[in-house]
């Protein structure tokens, strides 16, 4: 069964692109689209996209960097761990938690060493995969996002996106209470 | 807001490296930062301009236009700024679903694609509107069906049940979403961002 399922999923994953790669320019073609010409034109555009990024990144990645090798997290850790360890929230995730909206690759090697510790299938190592599966890193897709039209006045995207991010993490450790309990 | 966040990360950084001794890691850091994004932005650009190659033939061929009037009905509460036919609005779905499947590749290309769009019904160079930041805010809480990353960690560390996490994921980033949705709308109202925001203070102007 879980053999089956993987099957549909994996089959899912490396089908969608090549047949959204197929079927547009289909379409395109039948309603007699110039495809190649237009392929191009749009094209062009990815170079500068990609280019505007790059201040807005570096800006975002040289401050989350610097947090990081800092050693800043563990300090804010133990602080919090009393408080959320009122609502079960285990001490060992609050690190994947905090760095969730911060850096993707960060909290991944964090969850995947938390999944290789405790095993996959602990309370523990359900949560961390659901925290991980059902946020973004928000603070890179500020940055992308809004750094390719140049926007720099974010107004209150950051705190909208955190208190989403908050909620997901809250969100998760309910439902896992709920479905793997402890 | 960003200004205090970014500001807040380096000062935190600087002070507690002093307390931790890793003053030398932190220099290290900022610099592996910067490399890493100008590596990540440069990374970008094949895929970009794949995919905005794709999307230029999908817009000629009318495919966004047919897209954003499917979801017409739910948009056009969620988006009250954009005009429901606008390419905006099929731009958004196609980045939403490519978050669905967990093809984030594919996802952050259909995203930009959806904020250009955007930008052009944006009176300001440099604010993000209200439908920007709402839609910043459904994507950083991005529903995934398919969290295909964190199964293949699972199944690497041998576990019996890999696919256990979807459902709680599932429900975990609706909750997230919904709540994004409300405190986008509910924020942009308060007196503060609403100041701001770059199509009514345009209105405003004359009264000067």
């Amino acid at each position: 069964m879980s053999e089956f399922f993987l099957e549909v999923l994996k089959t899912i994953s490396n089908w969608a692109i090549p047949v959204l790669l197929v079927l547009i320019p289909t379409v395109g073609f039948l309603k007699k689209v110039k495809v190649y010409e237009v392929f191009v034109e749009g094209a062009k555009e990815g170079f500068n996209v990609a280019i505007r990024i790059i201040p807005f990144l570096v800006a975002i990645l040289m401050a989350i960097s610097m947090f990081r090798a800092s050693g800043a997290m563990d300090i804010f850790v133990s602080f919090i761990s009393p408080i959320t360890d009122l609502i079960g929230m285990p001490a060992e995730i609050l690190p994947a938690a905090f760095m969730r909206p911060l850096s993707g690759s960060g909290t991944l090697g964090i969850i995947t060493e938390l999944i290789n510790t405790h095993g996959p299938d602990s309370f523990i190592g359900n949560l961390a995969s659901t925290i991980y599966g059902s946020t973004e890193t928000t603070f890179y897709v500020l940055a992308v996002y809004f750094g390719s039209v140049a926007i720099k006045k974010t107004r209150h995207a950051v705190p909208a996106g955190l208190i989403a991010d908050f909620a997901g993490i809250m969100a998760a450790l309910f439902i896992c209470q709920l479905m793997f309990g402890q | 807001m960003l200004n205090y966040v970014w500001f807040g990360l380096v000062a935190i950084a600087f002070v507690t490296a002093i307390f931790t001794g890793k003053i030398p890691e932190v220099g290290t850091a900022a610099v592996t930062g910067a490399e890493t994004a100008v590596n990540i932005s440069l990374g970008l650009i094949g895929i970009m301009a794949l995919w905005l190659g794709i999307m230029k033939i999908a817009e000629e061929a009318g495919l966004i236009k047919l897209l954003a009037r499917i979801i017409k009905p739910v948009t056009k509460r969620l988006f009250p700024e954009i005009p429901p036919d606008h390419p905006a609005m099929g731009a958004m779905l196609l980045n939403l679903a490519a978050n669905w499947l967990g093809l984030s590749n594919a996802a952050t290309p259909l995203g930009l694609k959806a904020m250009e769009e955007l930008q052009s019904l944006n009176k300001s160079d440099d604010t993000a509107s209200n439908s920007q930041v709402l839609f910043l805010a459904m994507n950083t809480a991005s529903i995934t069906f398919i969290p295909a990353t964190i199964i293949g960690i699972r199944v690497a560390a041998g576990s019996k049940d890999p696919f256990s996490i979807i459902a709680t994921s599932l429900f975990a980033s609706t909750c997230a979403t919904i709540v994004a949705i409300i405190t986008a709308k509910l924020l942009g109202r308060l007196k503060v961002f609403k100041k701001t925001d770059p199509n009514i203070a345009v209105i405003e102007e004359p009264e000067k």
